[in-house]
């Protein structure tokens, strides 16, 4: 590999970890406005800044929309100060932050997110790099995220984040099986025989343009992988190791201002990476409708760039809403109620979906 | 380029494995036990074996020591103190090391080995085909030898660990 094409290489790795980051604080915004909405509040509208706020109409509409609210939260980050109690080890204390946020910030390596056609007529994706073993890689590497949050609860030396840090730890470790079976049949499914091996996200989405989504027919599997992928970004209602009303805030009780910002800015990226992930797997990523491509439409060139990036963005932010509205709409599980879903309950159906589409790839690709 | 890579990963997984041994806060260990398998999984990379290394990640780093993790934190292992050699433990793995030593030295030294660096054959788990075909086909009966293995072990635990009420 040459030099250059390292260096352009690192360059869109920073743009798409840039554009990653402020999708972040825009969906933390996100989350405040549509809780307030659910909730019927009013939510952050008077962060304005000087000159563009009081631009007549549109400046005033956009501070009531909170736009400017995340240049105010991230400022309140980096500038509170940043108390580390006596009683905790210093070294994992600093650690567990970091350790949290780097993971979700390199899944997005192997995430692609749209194509288009260059002036030859080729269909070129967009991603970063497109491994054939791209979705063990996302396992893998989003399985090394909860080191952060297990070393949070364990350095912190007091029981409230101590407690986080166990039921993080079970937690992950009982829903990771299920939801890497879950995925399985939809690979059976792409690797027909007499195909080369692949586990590639692009060959994913690439399979569903013209034909039905993973969704639909694999219904299985997505409820799963949805249930799955909740617990695995510790949401609610599968918080267990944040649970602010019975943890204080779990494990991240004795963190203040920059270092709680990495852990919340890492919990976002993570759920912004898995819904892009569910997105792909199941929604048919960038293609508009089933049965549909952009390419139906009528659409070439570096326009359907542009509308294969929104179209995968659109279905982002859609999952992105679902995440807040079910927080807001289910209440949380209790630890056992968690271990007991996902042990007796979730496992055994993935291993029931996986068998029944056995079957049925079988039937239908008999020979 | 490739060369000075692989001495990099390769020192830094030794000296994790070496960290491994010797820290005495079982934390510390366990973390440099991930730093080991993350280095041996960048040694795959390097021999583009892509789904060995994505796969020690998510087994070994991902979960096992999580699990390792799991128990030294609920049970609160302290620093252990500075164990007195016995005489048998020495004894014992100065033999062992010595097994080793030479088992290393004559598989880098046969010829068999150096035959096979000068043209690379496609490797068993370079790629996920052939890596699957394989397991299914030449390794066949080792696989489930294992997969046998772990059962029972798996059940030993659970028949060992699980109290028999005798009154």
């Amino acid at each position: 590999m040459e030099l250059s094409d390292i260096a352009i290489k690192s360059i869109y790795a920073v743009i798409v970890v840039s554009v990653l980051m402020g999708f972040c604080s825009y969906a933390v915004l996100a989350e405040r406005k549509i809780s307030s909405w659910i909730q019927g509040r009013v939510g952050p509208n008077r962060t304005s800044l000087p000159f563009i706020s009081s631009i007549p109409y549109i400046g005033r509409f956009l501070t009531r929309l909170g736009v400017f609210q995340p240049i105010a939260d991230g400022a309140k980050f980096l500038f509170k100060e940043d108390i580390t109690p006596a009683h905790v080890n210093k070294l994992y204390f600093t650690l567990a932050p970091i350790l949290s946020l780097i993971p979700a910030l390199t899944t997005v390596v192997v995430v692609p997110f749209g194509y288009y056609e260059n002036a030859a007529g080729e269909v070129v994706t967009l991603v970063l790099t497109d491994l054939n073993v791209a979705i063990l890689f996302l396992f893998a590497v989003s399985s090394l995220g909860v080191y952060g949050i297990v070393l949070a609860g364990w350095s912190s030396n007091s029981k409230y984040p101590f407690l986080g840090g166990i039921r993080a730890s079970a937690q992950m470790i009982s829903y990771e099986l299920a939801m890497g079976i879950s995925v399985l049949p939809v690979f059976m499914w792409l690797n027909a025989p007499g195909t080369a091996g692949t586990l590639s996200l692009v060959d994913v989405v690439n399979s569903q343009g013209g034909a039905l989504w993973y969704a639909m027919w694999m219904p299985g599997s997505f409820l799963i992988f949805v249930v799955c992928i909740f617990a695995e970004t510790n949401r609610l209602p599968f918080d267990m190791a944040e649970s602010e009303t019975e943890l204080v805030s779990g494990f991240h009780t004795e963190y203040s201002s920059f270092k709680f910002g990495l852990f919340f800015v890492g919990e976002y990226a993570h759920m912004l990476v898995g819904s892009a992930i569910v997105a792909i797997l199941f929604l048919g990523g960038w293609h508009p409708l089933p049965f549909m491509t952009w390419a139906d439409f009528g659409v070439h060139g570096l326009l359907a760039g542009v509308l294969s990036v929104g179209t995968l963005i659109g279905k982002l932010c859609g999952f992105m809403f679902f995440f807040m509205w079910i927080r807001w709409t289910l209440p949380r599980f209790r630890y056992d109620q968690v271990m007991k879903l996902g042990w007796q309950m979730l496992l055994p159906a993935s291993i029931a979906n996986l068998v029944l589409y056995t079957f049925i790839i079988y039937f239908l690709e008999r020979p | 380029m490739t060369d000075l890579f692989f001495y990099i990963f390769a020192a830094i997984t030794l000296a994790c494995a070496f960290a491994v041994v010797f820290s005495r806060n079982p934390v510390n260990a366990a973390m440099f036990l991930i730093l080991t398998f993350l280095g041996m999984a960048s040694l795959f990379v390097m021999l583009e074996a892509y789904f060995l290394a994505v796969i020690q990640v998510l087994v070994y780093a991902g979960a096992v020591v999580v699990l390792f993790l799991f128990i030294i934190m609920l049970l609160d292992v302290k620093e252990e103190s500075k164990a007195k050699l016995k005489p048998l433990t020495l004894v014992a793995s100065v033999i062992g090391f010595a097994i080793l030593l030479v088992g290393v030295v004559g598989i880098t030294s046969s010829d068999n080995i150096k035959a096979t660096t000068e043209t690379l054959p496609e490797a068993a788990g370079a790629t996920l085909k052939n890596f699957g075909y394989e397991l299914f086909t030449t390794y066949q009966l080792p696989m489930q030898v294992t997969g046998f293995l772990l059962l029972v072990a798996m059940i030993g635990v659970i028949v060992l660990s699980k109290r028999v009420k005798t009154d």
